[in-house]
C-alpha cells in the first residue's frame, strides 16, 4: 500500500496492509498535526502533492528499505487537502522479522519522506501563513 | 509545447500552474533549460527549487527530449 489520499487516514488499514506470518517485529509510526510551531499556534494545515511523483518516489523508498534495511513489508500513506489538529498527516507501517529492523527502517523511512518525496506542507495561523520545510 | 509544472511556494509566487514554455526545448540540458528559464521568468529569481523531469529528480547534466514533463520542485515538506 503506497498511496496518497484526501480522506482520513485508517491506521488499522495500514497495518493490515503488512500483515504476514514471517515478521515478528512490526513498527507503525503516524505523523499527527501538531498546535504548536515554531513559536506559532497553527490553525490548520494544507498539503499539496504532485499527483504520480510522490507515489513513484514513496515506492522507490519502500524498495529501498526493503533492498538495503531489510523491511520485508512496508506500507506508506500521506494525507493531501486540509487538516485539521490532531489529524493524521502521514502513516508508515513496516513490518520485518525482527523489532530492530522494522524500528530502523520505518525511522528511516520517515526522515527520507520529508527529505525526497515532492509534497508540501502550508501552515496557517490566526494571522497568516508560510510554506514550511525542514530541509531549506 | 513543453509543460513546466509548478507547486505550493512556486506556484503562488507566479500565479499559476503552469509556465507556458512553446519553444522546442532540444537540444539542451536540464541545466542550460533551468539557466533559461531563470533569464526568461523573473517571478523566479532567487527561487529555489530542484527539476523533475518526467516525474523524476533530475540531474543538471541530462538530456531533455521533446514532451519531457517538467517539474520545479521547491524544498519539501512532507510528514
Amino acid at each position: 500500500m503506497i498511496e496518497l489520499s484526501s480522506q482520513p487516514i485508517d491506521a488499522s488499514a495500514v497495518l493490515a496492509a503488512v500483515e504476514g506470518e514471517e515478521e515478528g517485529g512490526v513498527v507503525l509510526f503516524l505523523g499527527r498535526v501538531r498546535r504548536s510551531s515554531r513559536g506559532q499556534s497553527v490553525r490548520h494545515l494544507d498539503y499539496e502533492a504532485y499527483p504520480g511523483m510522490a507515489e513513484t518516489e514513496l515506492s522507490a523508498l519502500a524498495d529501498e528499505a526493503r533492498t538495503r534495511l531489510g523491511a520485508a513489508r512496508v506500507a506508506i500513506v500521506h494525507r493531501t487537502g486540509r487538516l485539521g489538529l490532531g489529524e493524521i498527516a502521514v502513516a508508515i507501517a513496516v513490518a520485518c522479522p525482527h523489532r530492530a529492523q522494522a524500528f530502523a527502517a520505518c525511522s528511516w523511512l520517515i526522515d527520507a519522506l520529508k527529505a525526497r518525496a515532492p509534497i508540501w506542507k502550508k501552515e496557517w495561523y490566526e494571522d497568516g501563513s508560510q510554506w514550511i520545510s525542514e530541509r531549506p | 509545447m513543453t509543460r513546466v509544472l509548478l507547486f505550493a511556494g512556486l506556484a503562488e509566487a507566479c500565479g499559476c500552474r503552469e509556465l507556458p514554455w512553446p519553444e522546442p526545448v532540444l537540444p539542451g540540458t536540464v541545466g542550460q533549460f533551468e539557466a533559461a528559464l531563470r533569464e526568461r521568468e523573473p517571478r523566479l529569481a532567487g527561487a529555489r527549487f530542484r527539476i523533475a523531469v518526467n516525474q523524476r529528480y533530475a540531474r543538471p547534466e541530462d538530456a531533455l527530449a521533446p514532451g519531457d514533463e517538467i517539474a520545479l520542485i521547491p524544498p519539501v515538506g512532507g510528514g
